[in-house]
């Protein structure tokens, strides 16, 4: 990872320099090595502080609405933007392209590799706690605690929604870091494995799963607002006028309804970046719920990846002849 | 002092359930939060954080707060009874123990919020020591002693042993009701604990945070800093720091009508929300700039201003644990200070 920051710092200042873009989404070193911010650097800052490491998971593809957003009536006219995309990214860019939300124009894409994501929660559950370093070295990682220092395998770290990763290769980019990234050894498992174990679930088993996850919530709107896809302007459940819109759920009902059109509204346009499950503080694994959209869409429409490209119509965004009837529904064993 | 070997602390449970309703942190769909105790439950007294603090005993996500019903240009208000029963919360931590004294400083202070008031009469508050704190805690920056929390009753758990010792009239009292279940015993072992801990807690890495510069710090120097314009930009304006934060403190209120009335009520807010303070004429912070900012400068200067100094966080470190981008107050603390 060292070596990919010093080729990563270096490209970053050529294209500063060279006048290519005038700054760059990039990440900013925490207190603990794995609380790492994404950050704008400028020329005249100093990059000591730039990170390139396992904790760099987030997805910022989305900061680009803001950032590319014409400039306000008193506002100076801005450059090019250099964002950094690792491969998963890339999908949610072109996404939103597709949805006019970024100005293509106004960004430079440079693809990073990635050798999948960590997840420091995983130390915790493994009872690792008072995490002071973290060192990753080929395939250990070393960690250094207030009460001893430990050593682990890295695939053990990965981030869950890594382990169904794309792919290394970017569907979108100026320019790629390492043109030649070699697919990384990972341990992979069926993206839809779980979905087809609720999908094996009687009604009322599958029902207290989703209870007993989506009761945890506490509607801190972490999954929406760091959603690629959830980019209104206004959301549903924060426009008054709506008759929706809430601040806490007040019920199970609501608990669930929150989800449920969540998952309704970004089907066919999720892209499956994981970043919901992510960044929930009650680990709700909330890609299950995208998930079932998305295996049901390939199933009823054909294969369909979000995000592929910046044209393709999404299956519920497109009418075609060959679609499937409501019927077909039924015969699969929906209730009628 | 009295102990209980954690092999009954089960009984321990029971016997409180049976005269008073029973808070713990227990373990539900993977994560731990204050839940009423059950028979089976997962009880994790463990566990350092629960996700929410210990704060929703007293301050609910939501409750109703009074109905009505309009009639012509009569109006009928319907009062909601308080809370009037004795209830527990068992396994509190420092943290979250000394965030009920600033919520009182809000709440108890005229005009006092009754609702708040009765619950805190209500409730006995059983907290517990730290022995392995976090990488993230930093409750010894406000002076707070991790290994002798505030409580009603104070207790230690030490080699599966648990160490109890009331502090309170309201203590005693629980204290006599389980008093067949407790043993007398001497300090030692807790003795030992706190030494242990305490050399824990000064290797603590955020004992480095400068914060003298914050203490009768100016407020519109702070306000105006150009540092919140490279602090603010990555927040998502998401709720969770403010929502896992046991001082934060927050509520909107609102009218619903059922058809058959109105019920008043109120959950928690965030400073970090768009529709924020919303007034008739707007909001009167526009941008994530100000909302970020707002968070922060009342933790760190508004409250402490209004209050002999006291800041308003107990450094619990949920907020670093978290943000979803891995922002945070200690962040802002070092990055106003200069000290990053
Ligand atoms: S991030 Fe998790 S807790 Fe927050 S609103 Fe989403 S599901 Fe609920
Ligand atoms: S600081 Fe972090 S947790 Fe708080 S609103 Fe911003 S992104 Fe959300
Ligand atoms: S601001 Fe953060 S550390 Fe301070 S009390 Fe709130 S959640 Fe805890
Ligand atoms: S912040 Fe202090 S009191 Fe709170 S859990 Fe950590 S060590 Fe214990």
């Amino acid at each position: 990872m060292r070596e990919i920051r010093e080729l990563l710092v270096n490209k970053i200042k050529e294209l500063l320099d060279n006048g290519t873009v005038d700054r760059v989404i990039g990440w900013k070193a925490g207190e603990f090595c794995y609380d790492v911010t994404p950050a704008i650097f400028t020329k005249d800052d100093s990059f000591d502080d730039f990170l390139f490491n396992g904790f760099c998971g987030a997805n910022q593809s989305k900061y680009l609405i803001e950032e590319t957003k014409a400039p306000g009536r008193d506002e100076p006219e801005k450059g090019k933007i250099l964002v950094l995309l690792k491969p998963c990214d890339s999908y949610s860019f072109n996404q939103l392209i597709k949805e006019h939300r970024i100005d293509r124009e106004k960004v430079y894409a440079l693809g990073v590799p990635s050798k999948g994501m960590l997840d420091v929660n995983k130390l915790r559950n493994m009872g690792i706690n008072g995490i002071l370093g973290i060192e990753e070295d080929g395939d250990m990682v070393k960690v250094k605690t207030l009460y001893g220092d430990k050593e682990v395998a890295r695939k053990d770290l990965i981030l869950d929604r890594c382990r169904c990763c794309k792919g290394s290769k970017h569907v979108a980019y100026d320019e790629l870091l390492i043109p030649e990234a070699e697919e990384w050894e990972k341990d992979t498992t069926d993206r839809f494995a779980e979905v087809e174990k609720l999908e094996q679930m009687s009604a009322e088993e599958r029902f207290d799963f989703w209870r007993s996850q989506l009761s945890k919530c506490i509607r801190c709107n972490a999954c929406r607002n760091v959603c690629p896809a959830c980019s209104c302007r206004t959301c549903v459940f924060d426009n008054a006028n709506s008759g929706v819109a809430a601040k806490v759920n007040a019920d199970d009902f609501e608990e669930n309804m929150f989800h449920i059109i969540r998952a309704w509204h970004v089907a066919g346009r999720c892209t499956d970046c994981g970043e919901c499950s992510r960044v929930c503080p009650q680990n709700i694994p909330l890609h299950l719920l995208n998930r079932k959209f998305i295996k049901d869409m390939n199933e009823l429409y054909g294969d369909f990846q979000a995000g592929d490209d910046t044209e393709t119509k999404g299956p519920l965004t497109a009418f075609t002849k060959t679609d499937a009837e409501p019927s077909i529904v039924y015969s699969r064993g929906g209730d009628k | 002092m009295y102990k209980i070997s954690m092999d009954q602390i089960d009984q321990l449970y029971k016997a409180i359930a049976e005269f008073d309703a029973l808070y713990l942190p227990i373990e539900k769909g993977g994560e731990v939060e204050f839940y009423p105790y059950e028979e089976d439950a997962k009880v994790r007294l463990d566990v350092l954080h629960t996700v929410k603090s210990a704060k929703d005993a007293f301050l609910p996500t939501t409750e109703n707060m009074m109905k009505f019903k309009v009639e012509g240009k009569k109006i009928e208000v319907e009062e909601v009874d308080r809370v009037n029963q004795e209830f527990v919360v068992f396994g509190v931590r420092a943290c979250d123990a000394r965030s009920f004294s600033i919520l009182d400083k809000v709440y108890l202070s005229d005009p006092v919020d009754t609702y708040y008031e009765a619950r805190r009469k209500c409730g006995v508050i059983v907290a517990t020591a730290c022995s392995r704190p976090e990488e993230t805690c930093f409750c010894m920056k406000f002076d707070i002693d991790a290994t002798e929390p505030e409580g009603d009753v104070v207790t230690w758990i030490e080699d599966g042993v648990l160490y109890w010792e009331a502090k309170t009239e309201k203590g005693t009292a629980l204290t006599e009701k389980v008093a067949s279940l407790l043993e007398e015993c001497d300090t030692a072992a807790v003795d030992r604990q706190k030494a242990a801990t305490k050399e824990i807690i000064d290797r603590l890495p955020l004992n480095s945070m400068d914060m003298e510069y914050l203490k009768g710090a100016d407020m519109m120097t702070l306000f105006k800093s150009e540092k919140w314009e490279g602090l603010y930009k990555s927040c998502l304006g998401c709720g969770t720091c403010t929502f896992v934060c046991p001082t934060c403190q927050c509520y909107d209120i609102r009218d619903f009508d059922t058809g058959h009335g109105i019920v008043r009520s109120r959950c928690w807010d965030s400073c970090m929300y768009r529709d924020f303070t919303m007034m008739a004429h707007g909001t009167n912070r526009k941008t994530q700039l100000e909302r970020f900012r707002q968070r922060f400068m009342h933790k760190l200067s508004y409250f402490p201003i209004n209050n002999d100094g006291e800041f308003g966080c107990v450094g619990c470190g949920r907020c670093i644990s978290k943000c979803p981008i891995s922002m945070n107050i200690t962040k802002v603390i070092k990055t106003l200070g200069g000290d990053n």
